[in-house]
């Protein structure tokens, strides 16, 4: 017994947990929020919102305030602490910070006003943050499930609703199979090189030929990303769970998530799985091509407007794949450009359907849109910047960020990829496009003016105005995107 | 061949055929039965592997706990069966052949060739006196206490998200919510139906209507 407490004290287990302060912080706040919620009497929730949008912010200063210059391995080096991580947590926070800015009027006019709306945005942050700096397979799958776990629930919400319920369940079983191959992938690995830890697997693959098994595991494992990312083949959930879901819900669905599963396939593919880089691009490859061709296509005949933002997401994941398939931190930095700017666009341009809906009414139809620029011009103005950003056209950041991904894949030598996407970006702008035609070349059907919240002016102001403003220069963010990647 | 040898064949055997069980039985009650006797012979396969601890635990917290649970569900639930499986004979040549595709290949992967004793060393026997639990306390507490207290967040994410999806506020209650009344909206109380005029009135009481047209105008 005595052996056994001296080996508990030793000072092996003892622990600096200052890098770790963020996520400590975040718990706390959140554990702290749901006491307060119940026993709040307010039944506006506006206690719990600001609470949130309080703990949020704080979490986001003490990122900024500790940012890591270095690259450490921390906690039995199940925890990474470098600039990649960081950046991904501040701009996940932003992220979630304004997801609930249009959340709020959203959830305050239907019957899903609960705090838990709002911690089960906490609690999602919080695992996109220990997925994103997760160094070790076991770790990195956790955070991946905490992640989903909220997301989930964030979509169910609305349980009264058909179509809700509909999405939940989709999103829920599929989400459940993605993180079944996933998680048959990492036992796979585990099995043929007995390593959790990314460093160790990739040492293993600088010593060792990789194994057929191992590059089999390799498969499930792109296969549970591209589910999580939305790519074709395994697209089928997106276009009804965006659809179905709250649209409070699928603002955050459609941004957040995507920067932290971005986290997660470098960290697996760049951190682990360098040594068989070949192997993966071919993967990615056939992904970013399907995702292309099927997103943009489909998206062509869509007439529900959340649906053709689904299958745009499609689209812009087969671009964004582009940079990871250059295998390079030129294209690595090209992706995580890519991925940051896609989701500012796309929280504007679901967030811009919350700001339209008035009352209980929702907006999903293109055709709802129509004269939004004769009835409100300054919100049609920076609705149309959002729509223009996502076809690609100068002077907004979309257009900066398909051009470095294009350039990152063409200097890799893959000409084929580059020609596919410059012509897929061209049939995308035609749908884009024919949004910005029917806000401001379409007749109104209904003349009176839109009234929306403060939240919601003051989000879509931030998102429609940092499009045209990261277009105009994009030097400083396309500098730290590059800065992060350095010690690849 | 030894008698460690036998057991884990016996044991390997009855966990295939109770999983196949699982998912052929007609009865559902007979299915979670399946599945116990799988786990429970899975814990047997465990105990061979000297993981005495999570082999307990299995028939413990699986066992014991888990599926008993299920079993009440199952019972107390009318689930009918025999309509989910409707499609099943439609549906079976594509499952088969997906099926066999995938077993060929994870069988491709792990046939002995490349994934066998020659190529994986076989795991170390422990000397007398190895105490697991001591080991998995060590390792949970020790070396992997993040990723156990980040599954401890899980756990709580997990209750908050049920009960918020499944709590309905109490029943018994038959006071006013003055949040409702606050947030209804006219189409939820007002029901404006178009219907025709009814002529067969008009005709009868025609005087009537002319003074009332008359003061309306």
């Amino acid at each position: 017994m005595s052996t056994l407490l001296a080996s508990l004290t030793a000072p092996t287990i003892s622990h600096d947990f200052w890098p770790l302060l963020p996520e400590l912080f975040l718990l706390t706040a959140a554990s702290i929020l749901l006491i307060v919620d119940v026993f709040s009497t307010d039944i506006d929730r506006k206690l719990s919102y600001n609470l949130a949008q309080l703990i949020l912010i704080s979490t986001g200063v003490i990122v900024l305030f500790q940012f890591p210059t270095s690259q450490d391995f921390l906690y039995h080096r199940h925890f990474i602490n470098d600039p990649l991580s960081a950046t991904i947590k501040v701009s996940v926070i932003v992220l979630a910070s304004i997801s609930l800015m249009f959340a709020r009027p959203y959830i305050l006019q239907r019957k899903i006003l609960r705090g838990e709306y709002y911690l089960l945005h906490l609690f999602a942050v919080l695992g996109m943050m220990v997925l994103v700096s997760g160094a070790s397979l076991l770790s990195l799958y956790l955070g991946l499930e905490l992640m989903s776990l909220c997301l989930y629930a964030l979509v169910a919400m609305r349980r009264r609703e058909k179509l809700s319920a509909e999405a939940a369940v989709k999103y829920f079983v599929m989400g459940a199979i993605a993180s079944g191959f996933i998680l048959y992938g990492i036992s796979f690995v585990y099995g043929v090189t007995g390593k959790i830890h990314l460093a160790d697997i990739a040492a293993y693959l600088t010593e060792n030929e990789a194994s057929l098994t191992l590059r089999f595991a390799l498969v499930f494992l792109v296969t549970g990303l591209a589910f999580k990312f939305g790519a074709v083949p395994f697209q089928m959930w997106v276009p009804d769970v965006y659809h179905g879901a709250p649209t409070s819900t699928t603002v955050f669905l459609a941004s957040a998530p995507k920067v932290a599963a971005f986290g997660l396939a470098i960290r697996i593919l760049v951190f682990g799985f360098a040594g068989i880089l070949a192997d993966w691009q071919s993967l990615l490859m056939i992904l970013a091509v399907l995702s292309m061709l099927v997103g943009n296509l489909v998206a062509l005949a869509q007439t529900n407007i959340k649906r053709l933002l689904a299958y745009s997401a499609i689209a812009h994941m087969g671009y964004f794949l582009l940079g990871l398939i250059a295998g390079n931190s030129e294209g690595y930095s090209a992706s995580f450009f890519y991925i940051l700017t896609y989701a500012i666009t796309s929280l504007g341009g679901f967030g811009c359907l919350i700001y339209l809906a008035k009352g209980q009414q929702e907006i999903n139809q293109i055709d709802d849109l129509k004269g939004l620029g004769m009835r409100n011009p300054w919100a049609g103005l920076l609705i149309s910047f959002l729509f223009l950003s996502m076809a690609g056209l100068p002077p907004f950041v979309g257009f900066w960020a398909k051009l470095e991904v294009i350039k990152a894949v063409l200097n890799s030598g893959h000409i084929w990829l580059a020609i596919i996407a410059a012509a897929m970006s061209i049939i995308g702008l035609f749908y884009y496009l024919k949004v910005v035609k029917v806000i401001f070349f379409d007749k109104p059907e209904i003349e009176n003016p839109i009234r929306a919240e403060r939240s919601l002016r003051l989000g879509l102001g931030i998102t429609g105005i940092a499009v045209a403003v990261l277009g105009l220069f994009p030097a400083q963010l396309m500098d730290l995107c590059q800065k992060v990647f350095q010690y690849i | 061949m030894n008698i460690e040898a036998i057991v884990f064949y016996l044991f390997s055997a009855i966990t295939i055929i109770a999983a196949i069980g699982v998912i052929t039985v007609k009865n559902s009650v007979q299915a979670v039965l399946c599945l116990v006797l799988t786990f429970f012979s899975a814990s047997a396969l465990w105990l061979l592997l000297e993981a005495e601890f999570l082999a307990i635990t299995l028939v413990l917290v699986y066992v014991g706990a888990v599926m008993v649970l299920f079993l009440f569900v199952v019972m107390m639930l009318d689930v009918d069966f025999a309509a989910l499986k409707q499609g099943f004979a439609k549906q079976l040549p594509l499952g088969l052949l997906v099926g066999f595709a995938l077993f060929g290949a994870v069988y491709w992967v792990i046939r002995s060739q490349v994934f066998g004793t020659d190529k994986i060393p076989e795991p170390a026997k422990h000397e007398q006196g190895y105490s697991n639990v001591e080991e998995l306390g060590r390792l949970l507490y020790g070396e992997y206490f993040y990723p156990f207290e980040i599954a401890g967040v899980i756990l709580l994410v997990a209750i908050i998200a049920a009960i918020s999806l499944t709590f309905r506020g109490r029943r018994e209650r038959k006071g006013q919510s003055v949040r409702e009344q606050h947030r209804v909206t006219k189409e939820e109380r007002l029901k404006i139906v178009s219907m025709d005029s009814e002529e067969q009135y008009a005709d009868m009481e025609i005087t009537d209507t002319k003074q009332d047209e008359e003061t309306t105008l």
